[in-house]
C-alpha cells in the first residue's frame, strides 16, 4: 500500500478530446478498503476518468497514483494487482464461461482459482455454456469474474449495471458487496443513485468533468437540509401559487417550478403537508396530484445542476 | 523469475488454445479453410482435363445451288443432285476427321453459332466451287480449326502430301493446367488464410473492445500476436496437407522438390501473409472497413501474381511490379519447386521479396497498431 494508505490518488486530472474538455481538473482520494463511486450524467467524464486510472487512456496532465505506484513506472506490476471490468466489453462468443475465465486467469501469476471465481458469480451452471448463450445478467457476471480472477487489491468496475433487469442488478450488488467484504478496494462508476447509495462508502458527483460535490451518500443527502421532497402539479385553470408563498410554509427549505409543477424539499413532512394544504384551500387551488420520496442522491444532483441526472 | 516465464507459458497455451477453439467452433470457417480449396481443385481438374485434343466445332452451310463440279466430281448426276452429292463428300471428309465435329446448318443459324462461339468456323462453298471459311481470327481455337478443316477438305478434293509425316505424341505429367494451378491454389490459400485469418478476428475483437479488455490485463502483447502466427502455422500445415494431398491422389500433381522446400516456402509465405493481414488490421475499426482493404490487397494478387494463369502475360514494363508482389513470389518458388524440383539455393530472390514483404508489414504494423 501507498505510504498515505491511499489506494488511489488523482490530482488536476485534465484530458479533452478536440473542443471537449472530458475531464477538467479533477481531483481523488480513495483510501484502501473503500468502496468509493462516481456519480454523474452520460458524458460526465466519469468513464475517461476511469480509463486514465487504468492506464488505458493517457490524461493531459495531472498525476495518477495508485497503490503508490505509477503507470510510467510500473506499468506491469499495476496490471497484475488491479481488476478491471469495461463499459462495453463483449467476451468471446465461442468459448465456454470456464474456458473464459481460464484465458484470464493465464494471464496472471497470482490469483484466484477458476472454480472459486465461477460459483462466486454464481455462474456453477453455466461453466460449458457457451458465453454467447448468456444472458445479459449472465454475462456482466462473467466480466466480473474476469475482473476478480487475478485477486486484484483495487477493482475498477464501469457502469457494471447498465442496461441489466432489477433482479440482475441485485445479483451483481449482492457479488461486489461480497468483495468489498474481502477488505479490497473498489472505485465504480454508475449514473444510478440506487447503486451508489446502496454500494458506496463515499461518492463524488462529476459534472462537465469536474467533482462538485464529494462525501457519503448520507451527508450528501443530509446537505440539502431536507429528508423529504414533496412534488405536486395543480389542476388546469387553478390559481398559480407564489413561489415565496411555498417556501415560507413551516418546514419547507427549497422550492423549485418542474415541468408545470412544483418540486419542494421539506425537513418535516409532518407540518409541511399539512400547511401546504391550508395554503390550497385558501388559495382556491386544486391539486391534480400530489407524491413525496425520501430525498435521494439524485435530488442532489438536481439541487447541484438544475438537472436531472439522467436527462437524455 | 521461473514463476513469470511459467505464466507466460501458460497464457501463450491459453491464447493459442482460444484461437484453435474460436476457428474451429467456425463450420464457415472450415469450410473455406479446407472444402473450399479441394472442391476448386476438382472443379478445375475437370474443367481442364486433360483430353486427346480439344474438338473444333465446325458448321456447313449447304450449297443452294449446283456448284459447277470440278475434276474429280465431274460426274453426270444432274442438278440439284450434283451439289447434295458435293456437300456430302465435304460433310463426310469433315464428320471423318476426329479433331473436327460439325453440323450442318442452315446460313442464319450459322452465323449465330459463330457469334455465340458454339463452332469456331463456318464452312460453305460458293457455285464456283470456291470454299469460303468465316472465322475470328483473334481465336487460337478458331485458327486451328481453320488450318485443320482446309487439310482436309483440301485432301478430300485431292490434295496429296509431298512427303510422308509420322507423328509420336508426348503426354508429360507436370505440364497439365492442372499441375499449373495447384500451385497457384495453393498460393492463393496461404495468402487468404494468412490475411482473412489474422485481419478478421483482430478487427472483430477490437470492435467488441475485447482487445482493450485484454491490455487491461498483464497478458503479453508480444504473445498475445504470437498465439495468431501459431495457430495460423498449425492450421496451414492441415490445409496445405489436405489440399495437396487430395490433388495428388485425384490428379497424379507431381511433387518433384523435397518436402522441406515446400514447407520452407509456405513457412515463408505465412509469415508474410500473416504480416499483411496484420498491418491491414492494425488500425481498422469496423469489419467493413477492414474487408474493403482486404479486398484491395488481395485482388490485384488474384488477378496478377499467377494463380490461374502465367502472369508473364502481362507486359515486360508491369513484370517488375508483379515480381514483388508477395503472392508471386510464392506462386513462382511452389511451381519451381513442384513442377521442376529446383533446390532450395535456387529460389532466392524469392525468399528475398518474401522477407522484405515480412519485415515490412510487421515492423509498421506493430508500431501503428490500435490497442482500443
Amino acid at each position: 500500500m501507498s505510504a498515505n494508505g491511499l489506494a488511489l490518488s488523482v490530482r488536476e486530472l485534465r484530458k479533452h478530446y478536440g473542443d471537449v474538455r472530458a475531464v477538467d481538473g479533477l481531483d481523488l482520494s480513495i483510501g484502501t478498503g473503500e468502496c468509493f463511486g462516481l456519480l454523474g450524467p452520460n458524458g460526465a467524464g466519469k468513464t475517461t476518468t476511469i480509463e486514465i486510472c487504468e492506464g488505458l487512456v493517457a490524461p493531459d496532465s495531472g498525476d495518477v497514483e495508485i497503490l503508490g505506484l505509477r503507470w510510467r513506472s510500473h506499468e506491469r506490476e499495476l496490471r497484475e494487482r488491479l481488476g478491471i471490468q469495461l463499459q462495453e466489453t463483449q467476451l468471446t462468443e465461442k468459448l465456454t464461461v470456464e474456458e473464459t475465465v481460464r484465458l484470464f486467469r493465464s494471464f496472471y501469476p497470482r490469483g484466484r482459482s477458476i472454480d472459486d471465481v465461477i460459483s462466486m458469480v454464481q455462474l456453477d451452471e453455466k461453466r460449458d455454456a457457451r458465453v454467447g448463450k448468456l444472458s445479459g445478467g449472465q454475462k456482466q457476471r462473467l466480466a466480473l469474474a474476469c475482473a476478480v480472477v487475478g485477486d486484484p487489491d483495487l477493482l475498477f468496475l464501469d457502469e457494471p449495471t447498465t442496461g441489466l433487469d432489477p433482479q440482475s442488478r441485485r445479483q451483481l450488488w449482492d457479488l461486489i458487496t461480497e468483495f468489498k467484504a474481502r477488505g479490497r478496494t473498489i472505485l465504480l462508476t454508475t449514473h444510478y443513485m440506487d447503486e451508489a447509495e446502496i454500494l458506496c462508502d463515499r461518492v463524488a458527483v462529476v459534472d462537465h468533468g469536474k467533482v462538485i460535490a464529494l462525501g457519503t451518500p448520507r451527508d450528501l443527502i443530509g446537505s440539502l437540509g431536507a429528508e423529504h421532497v414533496v412534488e405536486f402539479t395543480l389542476v388546469e385553470g387553478s390559481p398559480a401559487l407564489d413561489d415565496a408563498d411555498v417556501a415560507a410554509l413551516p418546514g419547507v427549505r427549497t422550492v423549485r417550478r418542474v415541468a408545470g409543477g412544483y418540486e419542494v424539499a421539506v425537513e418535516a413532512l409532518h407540518r409541511a403537508v399539512p400547511a401546504l394544504l391550508a395554503l390550497l384551500a385558501q388559495r382556491g387551488a386544486e391539486l391534480a396530484n400530489l407524491t413525496t420520496h425520501s430525498a435521494s442522491l439524485e435530488d442532489v444532483f438536481v439541487s447541484l445542476t438544475g438537472r436531472q441526472l439522467r436527462d437524455e | 523469475m521461473s514463476d513469470v516465464r511459467e505464466t507466460r507459458l501458460n497464457s501463450l497455451r491459453e491464447l493459442v488454445s482460444v484461437r484453435f477453439k474460436e476457428f474451429l467452433r467456425e463450420p464457415e470457417a472450415l469450410f473455406w479453410s479446407f472444402g473450399f480449396p479441394i472442391l476448386l481443385a476438382i472443379g478445375l481438374g475437370i474443367a481442364f482435363r486433360s483430353k486427346p485434343a480439344d474438338v473444333a466445332h465446325v458448321a456447313f452451310i449447304p450449297s443452294p445451288s449446283a456448284p459447277p463440279a470440278p475434276e474429280p466430281f465431274k460426274t453426270e448426276i444432274p442438278t440439284p443432285e450434283r451439289a447434295a452429292h458435293v456437300d456430302s463428300i465435304l460433310v463426310g471428309a469433315l464428320k471423318h476427321d476426329s479433331l473436327l465435329a460439325v453440323e450442318v446448318l442452315s446460313a442464319d443459324s450459322a452465323n449465330e453459332a459463330l457469334r455465340t462461339g458454339r463452332v469456331a468456323i463456318v464452312v460453305s462453298v460458293d457455285p464456283a466451287m470456291q470454299l469460303h471459311y468465316q472465322f475470328d481470327d483473334t481465336r487460337p481455337d478458331a485458327r486451328n480449326a481453320r488450318l485443320v478443316v482446309d487439310d482436309v477438305l483440301q485432301r478430300a478434293l485431292g490434295r496429296r502430301d509431298q512427303v510422308p509425316t509420322q507423328d509420336r505424341q508426348v503426354r508429360e505429367v507436370g505440364s497439365r493446367y492442372i499441375d499449373f494451378v495447384v500451385p497457384g491454389l495453393l498460393g492463393m490459400s496461404i495468402m487468404g488464410g494468412g490475411i482473412w485469418g489474422l485481419g478478421f478476428s483482430i478487427v472483430d475483437q477490437r470492435r467488441k473492445k475485447l482487445l482493450k479488455r485484454l491490455v487491461a490485463t498483464p497478458m503479453s502483447r508480444a504473445e498475445f500476436l504470437a498465439s495468431y502466427m501459431i495457430s495460423r502455422l498449425v492450421m496451414l500445415t492441415i490445409e496445405v496437407g489436405v489440399l495437396l494431398g487430395a490433388t495428388i491422389l485425384l490428379f497424379g500433381v507431381p511433387m518433384r522438390g523435397s518436402l522441406l522446400t515446400v514447407a520452407t516456402i509456405i513457412v515463408l509465405s505465412a509469415l508474410a501473409f500473416g504480416g499483411l493481414g496484420l498491418l491491414i488490421a492494425s488500425r481498422a475499426q469496423t469489419i467493413e472497413g477492414a474487408s474493403g482493404m482486404m479486398n484491395l490487397a488481395m485482388l490485384p494478387m488474384w488477378v496478377l501474381s499467377g494463380v490461374f494463369f502465367s502472369s508473364e502475360n502481362f507486359p515486360n514494363l508491369v513484370q517488375p511490379f508483379i515480381k514483388a508482389l508477395p503472392l508471386t513470389a510464392t506462386n513462382d518458388a511452389l511451381r519451381a519447386s513442384m513442377l521442376r524440383g529446383v533446390p532450395l539455393p535456387g529460389m532466392w530472390p524469392e525468399f528475398a521479396v518474401l522477407a522484405v514483404w515480412t519485415l515490412v508489414c510487421f515492423g509498421v504494423a506493430l508500431r501503428i497498431f490500435r490497442w482500443r
